[in-house]
């Protein structure tokens, strides 16, 4: 079954981040190469997203569609990237993403 | 009247969840199982009442089951083939229906839904029966299962006993639910509904299935144990009219003294296998009180010993605040106050936390302030039997 994995970041995560010094940064980025190496096999794609803020969002309901700068959502919490994968079941996915080694929140979404 | 609906509900929970389990591994699928099931139950819950049980009640279930998924899936032969070379007696596989448990438990479904398709699929209920006993329009509890059901289906819940180094977590899981489920039974079952099953005997009866299925699981036997030692004292928790009676005031003569034994074994065979968990500490906790052969002669030191113990695996403001309660016995009311004095904001919704604040004023001479906790309290339960309890105290200088 195929799942889109939806890697969510949240304000608390972005500062500890950016508080680290350079080494500690390379290697949480390292940690998460292994990790899409490690899985390769069940990753079909993956990609990172620009930030929120390069978001744009057009609201077509009710005639005129409205553009508006920033993403759907203004939140505390962002969707920063996400990877396809191909898995048996729920239980596997779940057992996926609880080895993922950065941002705090994932949510798991089938494909249909 | 009530005897007979008790009697089908015994023999309805002993046959509905091996047979669905065993539909659905046929079928390889959940909702299909689960609904021709179904409406074999409510067929017999139509019929039995007028013409008996039959002689072979997971015969004549399986029966209509079959003849209802016959009906349902005219059009796709492959299952048809299947469930027409169905027989019974259908092969026994006791793991089909921990598989079950384990997938109506499983921990992406809502908590609600988990209890309430654990109770349909695997206990027999129907959506009726499971609305009357949470007090929950039928509706609601029926967009709920449905929900689950497609849940499964759709995210790839697997049928499927978990993994080893899964286990733990997803059994711990399990053993809230069925907790979850049997204090609801067990705090209600005093008021007054018009309801002939009961949530407690249906949580025992899961908790005894899954001690049998998994017999090398403390924790299971833990939870056995802590359902049978509150089952045991069933008969002095509540008078002819259904008040409560508070454990000290129990007429302890009208426990079921061999069940209680009977329980503390299982607690012992637990306890041989040195892996202590919550549910094992609960249940010797209740083994504390329900040996002392008077309030009196509570061991409270031995129970203060088993809260830290319980403290240190889930430290939550319910526990402390029960461990709280024993400091009174051990202590004195004012430690037991000052304990109970942090939890204040965490527990401020908790009709038991100013219940016992009040207790414990009162202990210590403070009658207006344990009057005001009292009320406190009164506004804080919908349960009739601790209503009444409370309405009394406020009587009280």
């Amino acid at each position: 079954m195929k799942y889109v994995l939806m890697f969510i970041e949240t304000e608390e995560f972005a500062r500890e981040l950016a508080a680290l010094d350079d080494d500690d940064r390379q290697a949480a980025y390292e940690a998460v190469g292994r990790w899409f190496a490690a899985n390769a096999a069940k990753i079909t794609h993956h990609q990172k997203l620009a930030a929120p803020h390069i978001a744009t969002t057009l609201r077509l309901s009710g005639g005129d569609a409205v553009v508006t700068d920033g993403p759907f959502i203004e939140g505390k919490e962002v969707i920063t990237g996400y990877a396809e994968i191909d898995v048996a079941d729920l239980d596997e996915a779940i057992a996926l993403v609880r080895t993922w080694p950065a941002c705090p929140i994932v949510e798991i979404r089938p494909l249909t | 009247m009530d005897d007979v609906h008790a009697e089908l509900a015994r023999v309805i929970r002993d046959h509905a969840g091996r047979l669905t389990a065993c539909l659905i591994r046929v079928l390889g699928d959940f909702a299909a199982a689960e609904d021709v099931m179904q409406d074999a139950i409510e067929t017999a819950l139509r019929r039995w009442p007028a013409e008996g049980v039959p002689d072979h009640p997971d015969a004549w279930l399986l029966t209509v089951a079959r003849r209802r998924g016959l009906d349902l899936l005219r059009r796709q032969a492959v299952y048809r083939d299947k469930l027409a070379r169905l027989d019974w007696p259908v092969p026994a596989e006791p793991d089909d229906r921990l598989k079950l448990i384990f997938t109506c438990c499983h921990p992406a479904l809502p908590r609600q839904a988990q209890v309430a398709l654990t109770l349909r699929t695997v206990c027999g209920l129907t959506t009726g029966q499971i609305a009357a006993a949470f007090l929950v329009p039928e509706p609601t509890i029926g967009r709920r299962i449905t929900r689950a059901k497609r849940k499964i289906t759709d995210a790839g819940i697997p049928y499927r006993i978990p993994s080893e180094h899964e286990l733990p977590e997803r059994l711990a899981q399990v053993l809230t639910v069925i907790y979850l489920l049997f204090n609801e039974g067990y705090l209600t079952s005093g008021g007054d509904r018009p309801q002939a099953r009961d949530l407690a005997d249906d949580a025992e009866y899961l908790a005894a299935t899954l001690a049998w299925l998994t017999p090398r699981e403390p924790e299971v036997l833990g939870l056995l144990a802590l359902i049978r030692l509150h089952q045991a004292r069933t008969a002095a928790r509540f008078t002819p009219d259904g008040t409560l009676i508070l454990l000290q005031d129990q007429d302890r003569s009208l426990w079921d003294h061999q069940a209680i034994k009977d329980a503390v074994r299982l607690l012992e065979r637990a306890a041989a296998h040195h892996r202590p968990g919550p549910h094992q500490l609960q249940a010797a906790i209740i083994a504390c009180h329900t040996e002392a052969p008077t309030w009196h002669d509570t061991d409270w030191t031995q129970i203060l010993v088993l809260y830290d113990m319980l403290l240190r695996l889930t430290p939550t403001p319910v526990i402390q605040l029960h461990r709280a309660i024993a400091v009174r016995y051990v202590l004195g009311p004012q430690a037991a106050l000052n304990e109970l004095d942090r939890l204040a904001t965490a527990l401020d919704t908790s009709h038991l936390f100013h219940a016992t604040r009040a207790e414990l004023l009162r202990d210590l001479d403070r009658h207006l302030e344990a009057h005001a906790a009292d009320r406190r309290a009164l506004s804080l339960t919908a349960n009739p039997a601790q209503h009444h309890l409370l309405t009394e105290r406020l009587t009280w200088p």
